[in-house]
């Protein structure tokens, strides 16, 4: 395995958690651009405001598969609000450190988090919408 | 088991090669200026490799000089040619897929007023000598087309190259780093002007090379001094690096075909083995007109650099074009040169052969690719599992 990277990165890559997609997923985050070489894509089960399941899928080098793993970790059980303040920084800082210029390109992972939550947040206020609409039709 | 399949990058070098520089580093100190009898030595030395250099390309031995690679060897052609051209013109043409010391030292020339017009290649790496043609002006001095890519291993249709500029007195340069010691060249036949090799792709020792220069043929030297290498290479000969690099083209030159021969049925089963066996997984380069060994691959919906560390993990050594890989973060102009889209490019991987590579380890590697290959995917949110 490379030197550059950490034995988290390493180990992360080797064995990355929470790898898939969910089933009636509440949540999906997409980021990235094949043309650059990452694409991210995270689910999320949610209740009560709280990440109950979290699923990633990941093209990309090393550190974005390790990346994607790590946020899965650190976001399971957290409120919405508690996982909204995850940055790249701390996933990185989490895996002991990323390569340099892999802090830009391949540390997408916190932006895939946030996406996913914002799309949770658009369809609740889509389905409050919803329920009037249906309370209407009754 | 460690598998080394990054012959490309870097080769071992052969242990007679080895056994042959040893005693120019203690006992045979002397330096070929010198008039002594350590001097003689050295003298001998040096001429002893460069007629075995020269043999192996079919051209005398005073039409070599030394360098320290394939990089300094094609700097001093096209700077050298260049500069000593320039009365007659400032035009340059080269192909889309050389070498980054081809590519860069033409952009250097460019800043100092030449002009430079890069040809395309078609989708299997091949440059049409027509394309070339169409280019020409009476101002173009230099043509400049690698005998053969060692991204992708097509071979370029260099006799016809070689004729065309021949006829219409420009200066050919070609860069064999790749082809050499693979494939037999012959710089008469093919009319080659200038032609770059590598030591190490030789297995010989790394930081030594040498440049062909034609007879008649006049450089302006890059590196002035004391006027050695027929002044187009100043600077004390490195005779025991000189000293490998003719032991090992001595012994390529003898060896070539069964070598060729065997890296070749390698490839073939490597190639197959892929092709034959994996979904959504292409060759890159030219299926026949390719070297020996080259196995160059695309695999869709994963990324190279984390093919190479999975492999790594495995204890196979290989490398890709993916911009992952590389601190510019831009994918191989080979691949984007061939038509790959930036996101096909990603998902490259090389395996260059050496003549020591084996049967068990290609069959190895074929177990171990598509178990890298279907994990890499299961994670892709690009792939739908077709």
């Amino acid at each position: 395995m490379d030197i550059d990277y950490s034995e988290k990165v390493k180990e992360h890559f080797r064995n990355p958690r929470n790898v898939g997609t969910i089933k009636d997923a509440d949540a999906v985050g997409r980021v990235g651009n094949p043309v650059c070489g990452d694409v991210m894509e995270i689910q999320l089960k949610i209740e009560d405001n709280i990440i109950k399941d979290i699923k990633f899928q990941t093209f990309g080098c090393a550190s974005a598969i390790a990346t994607s793993s790590m946020i899965t970790e650190m976001a399971k059980g957290k409120t919405l609000d508690e996982a909204l303040e995850i940055t790249r920084n701390d996933v990185a800082d989490e895996l002991d450190g990323l390569p340099p210029i892999k802090m830009h390109c391949s540390n997408l992972a916190a932006d895939a988090l946030h996406s996913a939550i914002e799309d949770y947040m658009e369809k609740q206020k889509k389905g409050e919408l919803k329920l009037g609409e249906n309370e209407y039709d009754v | 088991m460690r598998i080394y399949m990054d012959n490309a990058s870097s080769a071992p070098v052969d242990k007679r090669v080895i056994e042959a520089m040893f005693p120019y580093f203690d006992t045979h100190v002397g330096n070929p200026t010198s008039l002594h009898s350590s001097g003689i030595d050295a003298r001998r030395a040096l001429e002893n490799a460069r007629e075995s250099v020269a043999s192996l390309i079919k051209a005398q031995s005073k039409e070599i000089i030394f360098t320290s690679g394939g990089t300094e060897s094609n700097n001093i052609a096209l700077r050298g040619a260049a500069q000593r051209k320039k009365k007659k013109g400032n035009h340059i043409i080269i192909t889309a897929i050389e070498h980054m010391s081809v590519v860069n030292t033409c952009k250097d020339l460019q800043r100092e007023g030449f002009e430079v017009t890069t040809v395309p290649v078609d989708k299997y790496g091949l440059v049409d000598q027509a394309r070339i043609e169409a280019e020409i002006t009476n101002r173009t001095i230099i043509i400049s087309c690698q005998y053969a890519n060692s991204e992708i291993g097509t071979i370029q249709p260099i006799a016809q190259i070689g004729a065309m500029t021949r006829e219409q007195d420009i200066i050919f340069h070609v860069d064999a780093v790749a082809a050499a010691g693979k494939i037999h060249i012959d710089v008469q036949q093919d009319n080659i002007d200038l032609l770059s090799i590598s030591s190490n792709d030789l297995y010989g020792p790394r930081g030594v090379g040498a440049l062909y220069v034609r007879s008649g043929i006049l450089l302006r030297p890059v590196m002035t001094g004391g006027g050695q290498e027929r002044g187009l290479r100043s600077g004390s000969e490195n005779i025991p690096a000189i000293v490998g690099m003719g032991k090992a083209c001595e012994i390529i030159k003898e060896e070539i075909k069964s070598d060729s021969g065997r890296m070749e049925s390698l490839q073939e089963r490597l190639i197959e083995g892929v092709l034959g066996n994996m979904q959504h997984a292409y060759l890159t380069g030219h299926r026949t007109r390719r070297l020996p060994h080259i196995a160059s691959y695309r695999f869709s919906f994963i990324e190279g650099e984390s093919i190479i560390l999975s492999l790594n993990d495995l204890g196979i050594e290989a490398s890709t074009g993916s911009a992952c890989s590389v601190k510019t973060l831009e994918p191989s102009h080979v691949l984007i040169a061939i038509g790959l889209r930036p996101e096909e490019a990603h998902g490259s991987l090389l395996l260059s052969l050496n003549r020591w590579n084996t049967e068990k380890e290609v069959d190895y590697v074929l177990e171990s690719l598509p178990l890298v290959v279907d994990r890499l995917r299961a994670l892709s949110p690009l792939y739908n599992g077709d």
